[in-house]
């Protein structure tokens, strides 16, 4: 899915998506429902070392490289904030560590999700969208030798 | 004999009229109005705390104590009426036993930074209990590790009340400090001070009384109490943030060596020896927090035109009322079941994190607090990682609690 678009493309998609909804109601139920189908992760990728620091809500965020490409996948205890890491890795899934750099994530301010990101919220979804990043900048600085490599461990790795 | 009802009208607040007091009650949040059940956090301000603000900087803004012109007279005189206010407000028995602070917290930490390194040895017992905010913990920590002193904690039963016998076997010769909290931040408990109080004392040891959520809702004379230390926060009384008071008796603060140095807290200094002011001044370094100390009187003088009985009445209603509506909803489980309560009603929600309520009520226009609410340790005795938390104030209707519930319900609907 968007391995084929771009990042901005993407994030207009969702954008057009949220313009659909007259409430803060509706867009609230749709984050839940994506919340909801977010497939969950599994439970050796839920581990201290893959927690997201600052949350009230846990967090759990792994990823790996394939091919110059990062892949995430994510998870929380909370559902609203499921709902918006679902949005986070449709939006930058898949694409190349440069590419996840320079986003600037505007379609969460467009769709009126900026509070999420406030300091305030202590839901993670600051400290979410850093730690992508860093994962990122990661695996472009050892992409110079390596082009497959595996971030998140799991509890059979750390053991 | 009177009817009832006007019995029943004489005894209650018109809470319409407390209402029109305070400005920001009138506002929409999300395009409803607002409702604000975070007061545990902190009170809304009526307008006459505001205009105090306003006033002081508009007419006579001046630095205190030390200014001979007119606006420093004014200053001086009207920061010290809000001691003697304060001083009243808690029956303490002289108005130097009254220290400004920043708040509670700073309030506990000058106790742990002077008292404590002063009193505390190796080997010294400290006790607090498991329903202490984070700010009744960390400093004892410090000091304690510092030290090398030992921090006991007094454990709570599953309604959230302090187990007295537990905490008569941990009193001891080592014990050197109780502090406790008055009231639960987190689950409301009200805790039985006066026979902790009572029991240290013959143990030998201080106490400290965190009064951070107490003071507004409770009459507080700590004459009566016998408390050695008494701290608590401006903010959370319908005054401003940034100040608080510590209260202790004064042969205790006399014998407390100085915590923060600089202007004020000197009475003579040379590069060779610094002398200390008096009480309470020893202890105020620095330009006070001297516009939110005047208006804190402002804030005094609204609970007592209120009427603390008339406040307490009306807020142990909307409690009583509101834990009879939340216990209705499927799902929901209060955590506190205190006999005696603030008003303030901790709960969780089966398959529902406190988070997703809390930004789906916010979405309705009402504020509540969800989290650990600075009190970690008491979170993991309830396996917990966190409560939603509804706290009333003297502003706060029985409407506002129907809209609590039904936003509640709401949410659990979007959620499952």
């Amino acid at each position: 899915m968007s391995e084929e678009k771009t990042i901005a493309a993407t994030e207009k998609e969702i954008v057009e998506e949220f313009s659909l909804f007259d409430s803060w109601d509706d867009k609230y139920e749709y984050i839940i429902d994506l919340g909801k189908k977010l497939p969950p992760l599994e439970d050796r990728f839920k581990i201290n070392e893959n927690k997201v620091k600052g949350c009230q809500s846990t967090v759990w965020l792994a990823s790996d490289f394939r091919e110059g490409k990062v892949f995430f996948k994510a998870d929380s205890d909370a559902m609203i904030v499921k709902g918006l890491i679902s949005m986070l890795i449709r939006v930058l899934s898949g694409h190349t560590p440069d590419e996840i750099l320079s986003d600037k994530l505007d379609f969460i301010r467009e769709i009126g999700m900026t509070t999420h990101l406030a300091q305030t919220r202590s839901n993670g979804l600051l400290s979410m969208v850093k730690q992508m990043k860093h994962f990122a900048l990661a695996y472009k600085i050892k992409n110079g030798s390596i082009t497959e490599y595996e971030h998140g461990r799991t509890e059979n790795k750390s053991n | 004999m009177m009817p009832s009802s006007t019995i029943q009208k004489a005894q209650t607040l018109d809470v319409i009229a407390i209402r029109k007091q305070f400005p920001v009650l009138n506002r929409e949040v999300k395009g409803r109005p607002l409702v604000y059940l975070d007061n545990a956090a902190t009170s809304q301000k009526p307008q006459a705390v505001i205009d105090a603000l306003l006033d002081y900087y508009t007419n006579y803004n001046a630095n205190i104590h030390r200014g001979i012109h007119t606006l420093a007279e004014e200053a001086t005189a009207a920061f010290e009426e809000t001691r003697d206010a304060v001083q009243r407000f808690i029956h303490a028995p002289a108005r130097e036993e009254i220290i400004f602070t920043r708040g509670t917290t700073e309030s506990i930490n000058l106790v742990a930074y002077t008292w404590g390194r002063k009193n505390i040895k190796s080997g010294d017992e400290i006790i607090i209990s498991t329903l202490e905010h984070h700010s009744n913990i960390v400093p004892w920590q410090i000091l304690c590790e510092e030290k090398n002193a030992i921090l006991k904690i007094i454990p709570i039963n599953d309604n959230g009340e302090l187990m007295m016998d537990e905490y008569k076997q941990l009193l001891g010769p080592k014990t050197k400090l109780v502090s406790i909290a008055h009231a639960s931040n987190a689950l409301g408990s009200i805790n039985p001070v006066k026979q902790i109080i009572e029991w240290a004392h013959a143990a030998g040891s201080l106490v400290l009384v965190d009064g951070a959520q107490s003071t507004v809702h409770l009459d507080i004379d700590v004459q009566d109490m016998d408390c050695d230390f008494f701290a608590f926060s401006a903010h959370k009384l319908y005054g401003p943030t940034g100040t608080g008071i510590l209260y202790g008796k004064k042969h205790i603060l006399e014998d407390m060596p100085v915590f923060l140095g600089g202007g004020e807290m000197i009475k003579e200094v040379t590069f060779a020896k610094t002398t200390y002011n008096d009480l309470p001044y020893k202890f105020e370094a620095g330009t006070p927090n001297i516009a939110d100390v005047i208006a804190f009187k402002t804030a005094l003088q609204f609970i007592e035109d209120v009427g603390k009985e008339k406040i307490r009445k009306h807020e142990q209603d909307l409690l009583v009322y509101a834990t009879a509506q939340l216990e209705q909803i499927p799902g929901l489980r209060i955590i506190g079941r205190a006999k005696e309560k603030v008003s303030l009603i901790s709960f969780v929600i089966d398959k529902a994190h406190p988070q997703d309520i809390g930004i789906l009520l916010d979405n309705r226009g009402i504020a509540v607090r969800t989290g650990h609410h600075c009190a970690e340790p008491l979170m993991k005795c309830y396996h917990i990682p966190g409560t939603i938390r509804a706290s009333f104030a003297v502003y706060n209707t029985r409407e506002e609690v129907d809209e609590l519930t039904g936003g509640l319900r709401k949410a659990i609907k979007m959620l499952s």
